[in-house]
């Protein structure tokens, strides 16, 4: 039925977290002149958008890639609960030794909804304001159809 | 090569049931989108068609003729329509968004005068949506 198709289905969740950019390898000067107010000492927040995009076969008996309420449920236990009104650098552990910068974060999205069962992750784009995303499709780029 | 995409919305109505299944499975795996008079969405396509500007035009496709060929095409079958029992190019499928997607991809490819049909994506809230893509081995 999927022959001569490729099919991704998208979906978009919501958190808002605090963050810090700021990196000890860095001197006080460095950390200012790279990072600007995003260094400022007590860190700031945002509203982040996750926008995850799945493939896979769909199932002639649902029409569906993948049923969404295992999807919601996965990745609201890998990432929307751990990160949701959390300070990144503070309560989520991989940020203690690295920049929570939102590339950095789109990487770690990606790597917690890899092991999904029942669909293949394609890529994830974080949105961290209405002007600002990141993607990332995995370091094989995502990108075989 | 460059993407040209245009956006047209329209508001249907559909359900999830599979005739094949029990009452009580097919509400363990629709939930509420088995409610048996149906439920409704804006949806907003997004079609993008590939292809070199035309010299003389410097267009990749005539946008105009486009906006006539989804207007035919797409909202004059499914705007204000009920998706299961309205449109027959949906006739025996679930009209999830995966499908109605690749049923617009039909109904489009063979339509593009230039360029190619590269992606649909279909978005049946905002927070939910599908691409649908032609790949040349029909591998998924």
């Amino acid at each position: 039925m999927d022959a001569g198709y490729y099919l991704e289905l998208g979906r978009r969740y919501r958190f808002a977290a605090s963050h810090r950019l700021y990196s000890p390898r860095l001197s006080e000067e460095e950390n200012r002149r790279i990072y600007g107010k995003c260094a400022n000492p007590y860190g700031h927040g945002h509203n982040y958008t996750v926008e995850v995009r799945f493939t896979g076969t769909v199932d002639p008996e649902t029409g569906m890639i993948v049923n969404l309420a295992d999807l919601d449920a996965f990745v609201n236990e890998r990432v929307v609960e751990p990160f949701d009104h959390r300070s990144l650098q503070d309560d989520v552990a991989v940020f203690r030794s690295v920049v929570p910068t939102t590339e950095n974060l789109c990487r770690e999205i990606f790597e917690r909804l890899k092991s999904f069962p029942k669909a293949r992750l394609k890529a994830v784009r974080v949105e961290e304001t209405s002007n600002n995303s990141f993607e990332y499709a995995g370091d094989s780029e995502g990108k075989e159809r | 090569m460059v993407y040209l995409t245009r956006k047209i919305e329209f508001a249907a109505a559909h359900l999830y049931h599979n005739p094949a299944l029990s009452a009580d499975e097919n509400r363990r795996i629709f939930g509420k989108c088995n409610n048996p008079h149906g439920h409704g969405h804006n949806y907003t396509l997004e079609v993008t068609v590939a292809g070199e500007p035309d010299p003389v035009t410097g267009m990749v496709l005539d946008l105009k003729a486009l906006k006539g060929i989804l207007e035919r095409e797409i909202t004059d079958r499914m705007d204000h329509r009920f998706l299961n029992y309205e449109v027959a190019e949906l006739k025996g499928l679930i009209p999830t968004c995966e499908n109605v997607a690749r049923v617009i991809w039909n109904l489009l490819e063979p339509k593009i005068p230039q360029g190619r049909l590269y992606r649909v994506r279909l978005y049946e809230s905002p927070d939910l949506f599908a691409d649908c893509y032609r790949t040349e081995a029909g591998a998924n």
